[in-house]
């Protein structure tokens, strides 16, 4: 398609992420404005905002059960998968602005809030490409924001260092994702857009045939640069081996930041690995599909490991958490595991977005005990948590709920989510995976239940309760309820990811 | 029947649990008067239902089912038969009682009371739920709170004993799952009762898979009931809970382990449970007598009863594992007569530890004076436990041995032309329990409250409160009762057995 072909009407499949980008700028301009108006009343601006393009959103949601088509030169996608892919963003966008609004953030004025947004917009782009190009402006523009608000504490060493680290790492991770993309796109003879990208390196259709004989290598050339995105997008999801920079970025991080980065940005990966990966290498259809099929469950596997096993080890509670979101990640690559293998890959792929959704949840809400919390405290040591059940009753009930969800416990949503995940494995025949996977779910309640028993059982400190400002409490005590409920109406979410994912696969 | 009563009995506690959580901490009284009545509900409710059950009728009733996850086979089934049903009324009898002996609790006792009644929620669910995951649910609902309850406020050791009571129960509880899985996937892929046990019995080969899977399924949720030699948790456990959860755990938590070993066990493997069952009790008898013996020898009050609790059920393992209507019989009224039994013992020496601080029972003496109530309750109780015609145990005891002895004249599955010959000699060395219990029963009742009071500092403890009178004299009640009428539960209890028995087919 050339521009001339241009339907003015396709703009309206991303509606919601202009919206996005307006409302960034609304903010930077009230911010300015007015001379500088409090924090608090930013936040909460912020937060509004995206829930109203969360609205914007559901009125331009595409009806479940039919195709709909590639927009904007075949850029973008705005199927239920995009949708539903949004919808995880913009929550936990909106949650994060409500932390922010407490967290005390040196200097942070307007600009935050509009980085938070803007990241949240380069997300759902990311969910929704489907071209090379659009795919890396859309990471790049994420990780840009991303850098900056890990790093956004600019008095703290720390919050510093870690926005260095992040975006040093990043860059690197990008660099060699840039050049993995400029191999596939050489490989191809100058595709771009995922379709053509599947059919060229299909093996029996006639143009490939035709550009075998003149490029020899080029199924070689794919593979390998089909490797190295592979890189960029563990590195999104920290997976390992390229997990390493998360503990050190989420421990420096501002805490709903590190929220953020481990459950949206986290998310927004998957979102854009199984697009591409599904898209522009389906699986049995070229040679050069069987890498990522392959490749995933040992990643699998070493993710939750490493993931389980470090985690244990920990006294900080931030770094802790970040080695939890690396296991946890490793379940949901145990579902893209699955969906190489499955026959049914809409239950499979479904099962991802059930748990990237149920985990962003009880991540966030974690996160922002523990921001709540250490904000207090002046400590980020899991030992200085203890007593908290009897300083802050409520919030330790609340970070049980949260930490028994993500240990994946009946009956909170956390249970309902790995379920699935392991039922798909189970369906696609990977019973050594499942079981792995039971292994790490048993490590991890070791872990999980230490916090428990830090807040439960030492004697704390006589210290006065541990007061939360009101927008985190609300996120707080919204979420343990949602954690709880979730599971009562899972059904209508389930469906909802159900047609998500065959909206993505037809 | 269109009106809830079951689904009412579950969430009696839980609108408890919510409405004591909106209570403000300090108003102590309130909170323990909304735990008292929630307790008060269920127990009521649950008498209402063992009354009006049909027994002419038989069979599963009061039923409510409504679809939850369709997509995973999973519904909301809840419906007791004639065993089940006392079950309930035995859970309601020892909440009910276990809120009344910790009245005097000050330390959080809002959390405490809105945990403890998360915990008999879960229980009163599992009694009452033919789905297995919603079973599973229940039942893994329970773990979670009694590990905060007993690292939270127990005493002595009591984080060690949490983390090995959660960890000994959560593999229990996972070797179980993982057997029902493999059922599940073979029986039709649904979860309801009903359709695993008609899918399992419609197998090809299903003598084989039930022969293969019953193992880890039993000593699974065997680990729950205590079976020897996974007994290990119990007694540790029980001497650092608070009393209220050494109550409802050794009184009813144990009786839901046997309970899905039997129904979920036995009754979806029938075959398996032919074949392994003549073995496994022998393993029994090292509950029945090992644990006896340990009660006979310990000086410590509190690992008593725990060693008690597990004699207890090693009796209820041995009912089940004689397969027939007597021992069947005789394992449901042992459930019901020695949870209460149980459940009485564990508040009397809770309610003298809490005003002696003395658990070396041949260090207190005369109690009798100060607490005739405790003492009569003590004597009661113990009668109780040593099968005395005339109290609950009787009947209950009296069956298990006849179900066992008949048990020996069938034929062995195990070594094919033998009788089970061995049950026999179960049956007759499992008597001597009587003289065990006898024997330790009379020995501490005569020395804590008959003896010379030598010690002036205990004639000095406070008397007991109205309603600890009432916490003790209920259960009492009921000891006496079901033991001069009998029928009033066998009654109820053997048409429950009847169906069983006739779907096992033996």
């Amino acid at each position: 398609m050339t521009l001339t072909q241009f339907n003015p009407l396709e703009l309206l499949a991303v509606l919601p992420e202009f919206a996005l980008a307006i409302w960034a700028l609304v903010i930077l301009l009230a911010d300015v404005m007015t001379g500088g108006i409090k924090r608090r009343t930013l936040g909460l601006l912020t937060a509004i905002g995206m829930l109203g393009v969360l609205v914007i959103s559901f009125l331009t949601m595409p009806a479940a059960g039919q195709v709909t088509p590639t927009v904007l030169g075949d850029m973008l996608r705005n199927d239920l998968y995009t949708f539903v892919f949004r919808a995880i963003f913009i929550i936990a966008g909106a949650l994060t602005a409500l932390l922010a609004a407490d967290f005390k953030i040196a200097r942070a004025g307007g600009e935050f809030y509009a980085l938070l947004i803007l990241a949240t917009m380069s997300m759902s782009f990311m969910a929704a490409s489907v071209d090379i190009i659009m795919l890396y402006l859309a990471t790049e523009a994420a990780s840009i924001s991303l850098y900056l608000l890990a790093g956004f504490m600019r008095d703290t060493p720390r919050s510093a260092e870690a926005g260095m680290k992040y975006f040093v790492f990043g860059a690197v991770a990008s660099t060699v994702m840039l050049f993995g993309l400029s191999l596939i796109y050489g490989a191809s003879g100058g595709m771009t857009s995922y379709p053509p990208l599947s059919i060229i390196f299909q093996q029996q259709s006639p143009s490939t045939i035709a550009l075998v004989s003149q490029y020899p290598d080029m199924f070689t050339l794919g593979s390998f640069g089909l490797l190295l995105v592979m890189v960029g997008f563990m590195f999104k999801t920290s997976a390992v081996p390229f997990h390493f920079w998360s503990p050190d970025v989420y421990e420096g991080a501002p805490t709903p930041v590190s929220g953020f980065l481990s459950t949206a940005s986290k998310a927004a990966g998957f979102a854009v690995m199984m697009r591409f990966i599904y898209y522009a290498f389906p699986p049995g259809l070229s040679p050069v599909s069987n890498i990522w099929v392959v490749m995933m469950q040992p990643i699998a596997i070493l993710t939750m490991f490493l993931g389980n096993l470090l985690a244990v080890t920990q006294t900080n509670i931030k770094r802790m958490l970040a080695y939890s979101s690396i296991a946890q990640a490793g379940y949901m690559l145990m579902g893209a595991t699955a969906f190489g293998w499955a026959q049914d890959r809409a239950d499979a792929l479904a099962s991802i977005i059930f748990y990237v959704g149920t985990y962003m949840i009880c991540n966030i809400a974690a996160f922002a005990v523990v921001g709540a919390v250490t904000n207090r405290i002046g400590s980020e040591n899991i030992k200085d948590f203890a007593g908290l059940s009897r300083r802050s009753p409520y919030l330790a009930l609340s970070m049980v709920a949260c930490m028994l969800s993500l240990t994946g416990a009946p009956p909170l949503i956390g249970f309902i989510g790995k379920l699935f995940v392991f039922r798909a494995a189970m369906n696609a025949n990977l019973i050594m995976l499942m079981i792995v996977g039971i292994v790490n779910v048993l490590i991890s309640v070791y872990y999980y239940l230490g916090v428990t028993r830090a807040m439960y059982s030492d004697k704390g400190t006589d210290a006065p309760p541990v007061t939360v400002g009101g927008s985190t409490a609300w996120v707080v005590g919204l979420s343990a309820i949602v954690l709880v409920l979730l599971t009562v109406v899972a059904t209508p979410f389930w469906n909802l990811a159900l047609e998500a994912a065959r909206s993505f696969l037809s | 029947m269109i009106f809830p009563i079951l689904s009412l009995i579950m969430l009696a506690p839980v609108i408890g649990a919510v409405i004591i959580l909106l209570i403000p901490k300090d108003r102590n009284d309130a909170i323990k008067t909304v735990a008292a009545a929630s307790a008060m509900v269920s127990m009521l409710l649950s008498l209402l239902v063992v009354l009006a059950y049909n027994r002419t009728l038989g069979g599963f009733q009061f039923a409510e089912k409504a679809s939850w996850i369709p997509s995973l086979g999973v519904s909301y089934y809840v419906a007791v038969d004639g065993f089940s049903a006392p079950l309930l009324l035995l859970n309601g009898i020892v909440l009910f009682c276990a809120v009344l002996v910790t009245w005097n609790l000050t330390d959080r006792a809002r959390e405490f009371f809105a945990f403890l009644l998360m915990l008999a929620a879960g229980v009163f669910g599992a009694f009452m739920s033919l789905d297995l995951f919603l079973f599973l649910i229940f039942y893994e609902l329970v773990l979670f709170p009694v590990y905060v309850l007993v690292a939270g406020w127990g005493s002595g050791p009591r984080e060690y004993a949490a983390m090995k009571l959660t960890i000994y129960l959560f593999l229990g509880s996972l070797a179980s799952i993982l057997g029902l899985l493999v059922i599940y996937y073979a029986s039709g892929r649904s979860f309801s009762f009903d359709d695993m046990q008609r899918g399992m019995a419609a197998l090809k080969d299903t003598v084989e898979i039930q022969r293969l899977w019953f193992l880890p399924v039993f000593i699974g949720f065997g680990v729950l009931a205590s079976i020897w030699p996974l007994h290990n948790w119990s007694p540790d456990g029980y001497a650092s809970a608070p009393t209220a959860v050494s109550m409802l755990h050794g009184g009813v938590l144990k009786a839901t382990g046997a309970y899905a070993a039997l129904r979920f066990g036995v009754q979806i493997m029938p075959e398996g449970a032919k074949y392994w069952l003549p073995l496994i009790a022998i393993l029994c008898l090292g509950n029945v007598i090992y644990a006896g013996a340990i009660a006979f020898r310990n000086k410590d009050l509190k690992y008593i009863i725990g060693f008690a609790s597990v004699a207890h059920l090693g009796l209820v393992l041995l009912g089940i594992c004689a397969l027939n209507v007597y021992g069947f019989n005789g394992a449901g009224i042992e459930l019901f007569a020695g949870g209460v039994m149980t459940g009485l013992m564990f508040s009397l020496v809770g309610i003298i530890y809490e005003r002696s601080h003395e658990r070396d029972f041949s260090k207190l003496n005369g109690l009798i004076k100060v607490m005739p109530v405790a003492g009569v309750g003590f004597m009661i109780g113990s009668l109780t436990a040593m099968g005395m015609p005339g109290f609950s145990g009787f009947p209950a005891e009296m069956q298990i041995f006849m179900g066992l002895w008949a048990a020996a004249q069938t034929n062995s599955l195990m070594f094919p032309g033998q009788l089970n010959w061995w049950l026999a000699i179960v049956a007759i060395v499992s008597v001597l329990t009587i003289l065990i219990t006898a024997t330790w029963t009379l020995r501490i009742g005569r020395q804590m409250f008959f003896s010379d009071p030598v010690t002036p500092e205990w004639q000095a403890l406070p008397k007991l409160t109205g309603i600890e009178k009432v916490a003790i004299i209920l259960p009492c009640v009921v000891c006496i009762g079901v033991g001069i009428l009998p029928n009033s539960v066998m009654a109820i209890i053997e048409t429950g057995v009847q169906a069983m028995m006739k779907s096992i087919g033996g």
